[in-house]
């Protein structure tokens, strides 16, 4: 512990370093978000506290410099000293699941969107922290609310840090040697473009292999666009429905305009394939454009390309979730005001902003205030991911959450219902029964 | 000069004590022996086992203990197509694969027992591909399997232009069965081919020179020595190969997923993406348990069909 320290210690005081490196503007720079001035709570921090931490690894390097150097502040603050794990995206749910079983570990878990809900017994309500910041920097976005509160309740019991989505990327030039500036709203034009794509050589392709994010997310959304989905608001499954037939007979005449292969796609293929300029048109999160932006080899991919949210069909805003980052803090923890305090002082502007703002865009803010953030406004491309957790949409969408809602999406109920369809191997309506069954499986207990 | 003898000394005859007594003792010391082999099956064997038959037959999920619920899950897997499909493709990756394995590694153990130069470094290369971990060689099958970036692609597009569009090799159910089991094929050939070359370096050389001196043609010495002596460790090595590849877990999840459309799904990966994944422990645990039988009847077919047939030891079939 007391080498971490050192180490973080000599990022030369890493906050403003990371954050001048991350974002080009140095951390204390004239700020241009507003903190109304409402009374803290009163967290008295446990004499000898230490906080042990997990969260998922960084997807760029600075969210991890800026996150320690933070956590390093709050140590030379309060005294309190805290070690932070980073752990594999795909590690999380089972370390956390470790942790909540077994009473022990980490008091601090930073997990995804409805991890809280699946652990709620084992947690403390965070209801102080989340009124006071969500007073003090303009209100909790719709999609913070959704993951952070207990259902049909104000008690909070997750405090969600960001939100990454995966909007529509493609490119430009090739769109327009097709005839259109962007991708159409509605199911027929998406349709239209994608075989115009396809005949011109550069087709679209959307994952629909058992890919976590790109998969469902494409799953996802073919069926909310069709105003169908997993759940009604009483948390009845309404899988097998008229709304969800239309959505895969659309699937069905999609999926031969895009590239081969995309039913055994994986989380890195569509990005593969769009860097090595096979796809004009994919879904993917902010890090594509990244990572093409920033090596001189893509760049001119990164030029010509654009983001879009995801077409909206039938529904009345673009039916996109956003991965969420939802802060937890066990029962078993024998620090839980120290904890609370140390989740406060992140989630405060000195520290979030820079934060927000070394990430470039990949985690969007899940408070109001903190849209005015200087990352919004670098690079317009990425303007567009700045909303993310405004969203009304979410895995589950439109029941509560429940424990099932994630293990439809880690079953790749609906990838496979739609991929089943898409290659002929199950008409819509075998494919919308075995959904409903599985998902009934999965649903059984939460009524 | 005079001799002296000391008189014998009268020592009394020492009672052993009771511990020497008891470790003389033949029942104690077969127990006390066993005792920490027995230990070590019921902590890592029987209690992970029996804790895994117990959670199939409850309804635990992730961070929910849950209650018994007898035959529930297993009811529903008798209900869930997905199951019968994993069932269907356990059973043909691991009848297709073990056969392939066999043919392979049997032809491979026979030319490894020749005499030629470098014999041992040869040997050692072979092993390579069950010396690298799985997941190694599962990445570099998804790369060879690409459906975009393929070298099999490349080289019949690109360079030889024998074929105008990319193979899509894991894109419909069929083929990418059939890659998976070229995959697990390949890297199940040197455990079978280094442990039967083992074997026929048991076989004594004096009987095919007898066979020989009798007129014995190459398929007369393989049908009616080779295959014969080596029949003990076919079956043991059969009854391993199928165990292994019936319970196969890395090359499929790595590659596929259990793609496309659930179509590849082995009873170990559905397993896993029921009860970790999903989070539904019980119906996980129902699944893996599931294999049991199938696992117990090949052991049985193994050991009874192969191992035990009479004329090994100089009888006439029955």
């Amino acid at each position: 512990m007391r080498n971490d320290i050192t180490r973080r210690d000599a990022l030369a005081l890493g906050l403003s370093a990371a954050a001048v490196a991350a974002t080009g503007a140095p951390a204390n720079a004239q700020s241009a978000i507003k903190a109304a001035d409402v009374p803290a709570p009163k967290l008295a921090i446990e004499k000898g506290a230490t906080l042990r931490m997990l969260r998922p690894v960084r997807f760029v390097q600075a969210d991890e410099d800026v996150f320690r150097a933070n956590a390093a502040k709050f140590t030379k603050e309060t005294g309190v000293e805290i070690k932070v794990d980073f752990v594999g995206w795909e590690d999380i749910n089972q370390q956390t699941a470790v942790t909540a079983n077994s009473g022990a570990g980490p008091d601090i878990i930073i997990g995804f969107s409805d991890a809280p809900h699946i652990y709620i017994d084992k947690l403390i309500e965070l209801t102080d922290v989340a009124d006071y910041v969500g007073k003090r920097y303009g209100g909790w976005l719709p999609l913070a609310q959704r993951y952070g509160k207990k259902n049909k309740s104000d008690a909070w019991i997750g405090l969600p840090f960001g939100a990454t989505a995966g909007p529509l990327i493609y490119r430009k030039s090739i769109l327009k040697s097709v005839g259109f500036d962007k991708v159409p709203e509605d199911h027929a034009g998406i349709l239209d473009l994608c075989q115009k794509l396809q005949k011109a050589g550069k087709p679209a392709g959307f994952a629909l292999g058992n890919a976590k994010g790109d998969g469902n997310g494409f799953a996802s959304w073919a069926l909310w666009s069709h105003n169908g989905s997993v759940l009604n608001e009483e948390g009845d499954v309404v899988i097998n429905s008229k709304e969800t037939i239309a959505a895969l007979n659309w699937v069905k005449q999609l999926y031969p305009t895009f590239i081969a292969g995309t039913t055994s796609w994986n989380d890195v293929s569509n990005n593969r394939a769009y860097a090595a300029q096979e796809i004009a048109l994919t879904a993917n999160g902010v890090s594509l454009y990244f990572s093409l932006k920033n090596d001189p080899a893509t760049k001119a991919i990164a030029e010509d390309s654009e983001h879009q949210l995801l077409p909206k069909g039938l529904a009345k805003i673009s039916p996109m979730a956003g991965l969420t980052l939802n802060a937890m803090v066990f029962k078993h923890s024998q620090y839980p005001n120290a904890a609370k305090a140390f989740l406060q002082y992140m989630l405060e502007k000195d520290q979030y902003e820079p934060w927000l703002n070394a990430n470039s865009g990949y985690w969007a803010q899940p408070l109001a205030a903190y849209a005015e953030a200087s990352v919004w406004s670098q690079d317009p491309k990425v303007q567009l991911f700045k909303d993310t957790m405004k969203t009304t949409y979410y895995d589950g969408y439109a029941g509560p959450i429940s424990t099932a809602t994630g293990a439809v999406s880690a079953d790749y109920v609906l990838i496979q219902m739609f991929a089943s369809v898409a290659t002929g191997a199950a008409t819509p309506e075998a494919a919308a029964a075995e959904a409903e069954q599985r998902c009934k499986r999965y649903f059984r207990r939460q009524k | 000069m005079s001799v002296t003898t000391l008189p014998p000394l009268a020592l009394a005859p020492r009672q052993p004590s009771w511990l020497v007594r008891l470790f003389d003792y033949k029942p104690f010391l077969i127990v006390m022996c066993l005792a920490p082999a027995v230990g070590l099956l019921a902590v890592f064997l029987t209690y992970p086992l029996g804790l895994g038959i117990w959670l199939a037959f409850t309804d635990t999920t992730i961070g929910r203990k849950g209650v018994f619920v007898g035959f529930e899950n297993f009811q529903y897997l008798l209900t869930d197509s997905l199951w019968w499909n994993a069932v269907f493709y356990s059973v043909l990756y691991t009848g297709i694969a073990t056969f392939g394995k066999f043919a392979l590694g049997f032809w491979l153990a026979l030319l490894l027992n020749n005499h030629f130069p470098f014999k041992s470094l040869l040997r050692a290369i072979i092993l390579l591909p069950w010396i690298v971990p799985t997941v190694l060689s599962a990445l570099a099958f998804w790369w060879i399997y690409d459906p975009q970036f393929s070298i099999i692609s490349y080289l019949l597009v690109d360079v030889l232009h024998w074929r105008s569009s990319n193979i899509d090799f894991l894109g419909s159910p069929w083929p990418a069965r059939f890659s998976l089991i070229a995959a697990n094929i390949w890297r199940g050939i040197p455990f079978v081919a280094i442990s039967l070359l083992a074997g026929l370096q048991t076989i004594s050389p004096s009987l095919y020179e007898a066979a020989m001196l009798d007129g014995a043609s190459a398929w007369q010495r393989f049908r009616y020595i080779t295959f014969p002596m080596m029949m003990p460790i076919l079956a043991i090595v059969m009854t391993f190969s199928i165990i292994f590849t019936f319970t196969d877990f890395q090359l499929v999840y790595a590659i596929t997923r259990g793609g496309p459309g659930n179509s590849t799904h082995l009873l170990a990966t559905l397993a896993f993406q029921r009860g970790i994944a999903g989070g539904e422990l019980g119906e996980g645990a129902a699944i893996a348990v599931s294999m049991i039988p199938f696992l117990v009847f090949a052991t049985l077919f193994s050991y009874f069909g192969l191992a035990r047939r009479k004329w090994q030891q100089g009888e006439s079939n029955d």
